[in-house]
């Protein structure tokens, strides 16, 4: 039988402004398996990024939280940064632009892994090659502004994975990047934890994607989750008609053109 | 074949850096014809997006040619240019960037109507009323402010507004990138029902193949500020000829039913 990492009892977050509240979350149940590679699959307002924050424990202020997220899979509370890495969608906004890409790793591996600055700086550098950062030497000493928007993803990666984190939360990391480098940051996330043994929850509303590698699937959709299952089961037979609508609204180079006679 | 309506032939663009200059646009040429669409792909920074605002004379290149409809377009000026300009739109990819969100639905496509001098104060309600039914919206959302409706929504006003004009090409800069994939579909058909109707040419800016393969009548893709391959769409799409285009194509993702691991 296989282990659970997390578990989410009756999950509910409310967002609070002034006198009004907004649900985020409204009662779920999902289980994270060790080792999985569990896809959240939403639209905007569906609670998804709801979901990473609370696991994270990175709420804001303003949200009120009910039910129970257990961590049987640790047997302690998770510490944010260490048992958990985070990427966001906009590495830009996540990355410390005034410090150089070396030191922000560095910095990761030395308060959670308790090394010097010697060791933390030799680990940066060898996650800066293990991401694929053309020149990673280079990278250390390097600014955020100065890379690619795909290159620093690649660093925020690297910072995420730096304490070697049991659960990696990618939530959208591609959405803010071409398809072309969307397809390297997927198949290099999917290559990290299968090679370290993580637990991958990747956030996304591009149910395709998901599908091309996560294990499970699990579809929010006005803050409940409406469906979960394996990849393939939630694919060919869908029980929810929100994940029926998001599997036809989905646009391939299978997808019959809109228009008619595409020569002329 | 006619002429195409617009024709953009040698068109080169070099921004100024720090300390060095970077070529944005290396001699690129295209052509829309009328009432259909060209796709325009590519990854990020591969000029797509410069081009684009070339055609809309947002930005000067610094060599080529522009014809639109029999005219040089680039040497138009004054008054000759404002005539023109209205014949061509442009709808961008963040619909809430594009307006001021204060303003009403009302208020945006007012804008165009008075900026071109298209119609008197009292026949604008009617006008904007129409321009909302054109794109499948309530008129009574005239009274909503912008930042009130939904992105869906707001990509529908844009258009409208657009529409305003009576223009023959409308440029669209990545316009539903940003939409869920759930409004991104009916934001595609709204686009292709209006080609139908009204004879508009789009120029349909993205950097994702299989949407721009779902309504472009043909495909240019650039790279690096050159146009690396075009032709009909299903040419493209079925036998890339260039890197860039083979990278495209299999960059999009499929529906994978069944895994295989």
């Amino acid at each position: 039988m296989s282990m659970q990492l997390a578990t989410l009892r009756d999950l509910s977050v409310l967002y609070r402004s002034g006198s009004t509240t907004r649900p985020a979350l409204a009662s779920v149940n999902l289980d994270i398996v060790a080792g999985e590679r569990l896809a959240i699959i939403g639209e905007s307002g569906s609670g998804k990024s709801t979901l990473a924050l609370a696991l994270a424990g990175l709420l804001p202020d303003n949200a009120e939280r009910t039910g129970q997220i257990a961590w049987p899979g640790l047997g302690r509370p998770p510490v944010p940064g260490g048992d958990i890495g985070f990427v966001f969608q906009d590495p830009g906004s996540s990355l410390n632009p005034v410090l150089r890409i070396g030191e922000q790793i560095a910095e990761v591996a030395r308060r959670h892994l308790g090394l010097g600055w010697r060791a933390a700086h030799g680990r940066a550098l060898e996650l800066l090659a293990r991401v694929r950062i053309p020149q990673p030497k280079a990278a250390l000493a390097a600014y955020a502004h100065e890379l690619s928007g795909g290159q620093r993803q690649r660093v925020a990666i690297a910072s995420a994975i730096a304490a070697g984190p049991r659960l990696l939360i990618a939530d959208e990391p591609t959405s803010a990047l071409d398809m072309v480098v969307q397809a390297e940051i997927v198949a290099l996330l999917d290559e990290l934890v299968r090679a370290d043994g993580m637990t991958l929850l990747f956030i996304t509303h591009d149910i395709a994607l998901a599908s091309g590698f996560a294990d499970r699937l699990a579809v929010f959709s006005d803050a409940r989750l409406v469906e979960a299952g394996t990849s393939a089961e939630v694919l060919a037979r869908p029980q929810n008609a929100y994940t029926r609508h998001l599997i036809g609204s989905h646009i391939d180079l299978a997808t019959p053109p809109l228009i008619a006679g595409a020569t002329q | 074949m006619n002429a195409p309506l617009l024709a953009a032939s040698g068109i080169s663009k070099t921004f100024a850096g720090k300390g060095r200059r970077v070529a944005a646009l290396d001699k690129a040429s295209i052509s829309v014809a009328r009432g259909q669409t060209l796709g325009l792909v590519g990854p990020s920074g591969s000029g797509k997006s410069t081009l684009a605002r070339i055609l809309m004379r947002l930005v000067e290149p610094d060599a080529g040619r522009i014809d639109f409809d029999g005219t040089d377009l680039l040497a138009l000026s004054g008054e000759a240019l404002r005539t023109t300009r209205k014949r061509i739109q442009m709808v961008f990819q963040d619909p809430l960037a594009a307006f001021n969100p204060r303003a009403t639905v009302a208020g945006a496509l007012a804008d165009p109507l008075r900026v071109h001098g298209l119609l008197g104060r009292r026949q604008r309600p009617a006008a904007i009323a129409a321009l909302l039914e054109r794109v499948g919206l309530d008129p009574g959302l005239a009274s909503r402010a912008i930042h009130e409706i939904s992105g869906g929504q707001r990509q529908r006003v844009a258009i409208a507004r657009a529409l305003a004009t009576r223009p023959d090409l409308i440029v669209l800069d990545e316009a539903v990138s940003a939409l869920d994939v759930s409004v991104r579909g009916r934001i595609l058909e709204l686009l292709v029902e209006l080609q139908r109707k009204e004879g508009i040419a789009y120029v349909f800016v993205s950097h994702d193949l299989a949407v721009v393969r779902a309504i472009a009548h043909s495909i240019a893709i650039m790279d690096a500020g050159t146009i690396v391959e075009r032709g009909p769409t299903p040419d493209v799409v079925a036998n890339p000829q260039s890197a860039t285009g083979r990278a495209l194509v299999a960059a999009v993702p499929r529906l994978v039913v069944g895994k295989s691991d």
